[in-house]
């Protein structure tokens, strides 16, 4: 066997192990932990944001600036395939 | 160990894109593989928010009686899963753009023939 | 493509925009929004590039068009977060909500039959952000097929 393979045997063994020793320290599926800031948003959506939507007024209102860092993201990924095809288009 | 099976599906999810990153040699299939991993890591991301018993924390036409906050699900992990997925879309285009420059200059789609810089 | 499938994607296309600009209408009574409803839109848009060939719809849709309409979208979005800063000093601040003008009335708590009337500021930046998600993804799958069906890229 080549060095590659036994290295990416190595590597998957690590990650594996890692990943399946750290399920078992989460909170059980169901029952969350720390729920202080979601109660509030829950409580107080129709009366700040006018909004009956709860998922919508926390995209647009409550984390609005994440909001404008993915449009920033789609912006710069057209203006990258347009640079990477800027011969084709000509 | 009943209520830990959907972490375990996830982390199932993660090790099958990584192996399809890790030993194959298409790189059409390694670009498939990192797709994998990270639809999985939005499933973690939605599984984290979920309360027992929960309805969709929206008000219009609520079935009758169920009290609010305590039995509606977390709706925070589910704005930050719909950032991720766009996040995913524009890096597999860029990805895919440069697959295709890729095969158009080498001819190939072999990784393993790819390896030094073409003088 | 044959006769049978252009007239299938001219039948199926309207339907699927009224779909999804309704979901981008409603995003702030039912589920959905602005991303959710531009990605309904783009994959419409899709279908017709599949039935009608991405040379024939690549020369008649020129892409400048399409990159201005995004960024109509972007400029849009970065005019509302700003007029929030004017009227109420907080950036991306809510200044519609509770006011008697565009969108003001505020529901009544608890369960509730949906008012259009509502939401404040949330319709104005589902509408930008829809046409800005529309015209993004229009526009990579438009480049990527007619880079990909073209014989040889020119120098």
């Amino acid at each position: 066997m080549e060095k590659r393979t036994v290295a990416a045997i190595l590597v998957f063994t690590i990650v594996a192990v890692f990943f399946l020793f750290s399920i078992f320290l989460l909170h059980p599926f169901g029952k969350p932990g720390q729920v202080q800031m979601d109660d509030y948003i829950i409580t107080h959506t129709q009366n700040e944001t006018g909004a009956n939507n709860g998922v919508t007024s926390v995209v647009f209102d409550y984390r609005g600036f994440d909001t404008l860092g993915e449009a920033t993201i789609l912006f710069s990924a057209v203006a990258g395939v347009m640079l990477i095809f800027r011969r084709v288009r000509h | 160990m009943i209520e830990y099976i959907p972490f375990i599906a996830v982390v199932a999810m993660i090790l099958i894109g990584l192996y399809a990153v890790l030993f194959r040699r298409n790189l059409i299939k390694i670009v498939i593989g990192i797709s994998i991993i990270e639809s999985g890591v939005n499933l973690f991301l939605i599984i984290l928010g979920y309360r027992e018993g929960g309805v969709a924390p929206i008000f219009t036409s609520l079935p009758a009686g169920t009290t609010y906050p305590e039995e509606m699900v977390l709706p925070v992990p589910q704005a930050l899963t719909l950032t991720s997925i766009v996040i995913g879309v524009a890096v597999l285009a860029l990805m895919l753009s440069l697959v295709m420059h890729i095969f158009r200059k080498y001819g190939t789609l072999d990784v393993q023939k790819i390896r030094r810089l073409k003088e | 493509m044959t006769k049978i499938v252009k007239t299938t994607a001219n039948m199926l296309f309207p339907f699927t925009m009224i779909f999804g600009l309704y979901i981008i209408a409603h995003g702030h009574l039912t589920p959905g929004g602005g991303f959710q409803g531009g990605a309904i839109v783009a994959s419409g848009c899709a279908l017709l590039l599949v039935a009608y060939g991405s040379s024939w719809v690549f020369d008649r849709i020129k892409d400048k068009r399409l990159v201005a309409f995004e960024s109509i979208g972007a400029i849009g979005f970065i005019t509302i977060a700003f007029l929030g800063l004017v009227f109420s000093a907080v950036f991306f601040g809510n200044f519609l909500a509770g006011s008697g003008t565009l969108f003001g009335t505020i529901p009544a708590t608890g369960s509730t039959l949906s008012d259009f009337n509502t939401g404040g500021v949330l319709p104005l930046m589902n509408f930008v952000v829809g046409v800005k998600v529309i015209a993004g993804l229009f526009v990579i799958v438009l480049i990527m097929a007619y880079a990909s069906s073209i014989k040889e890229w020119s120098r």
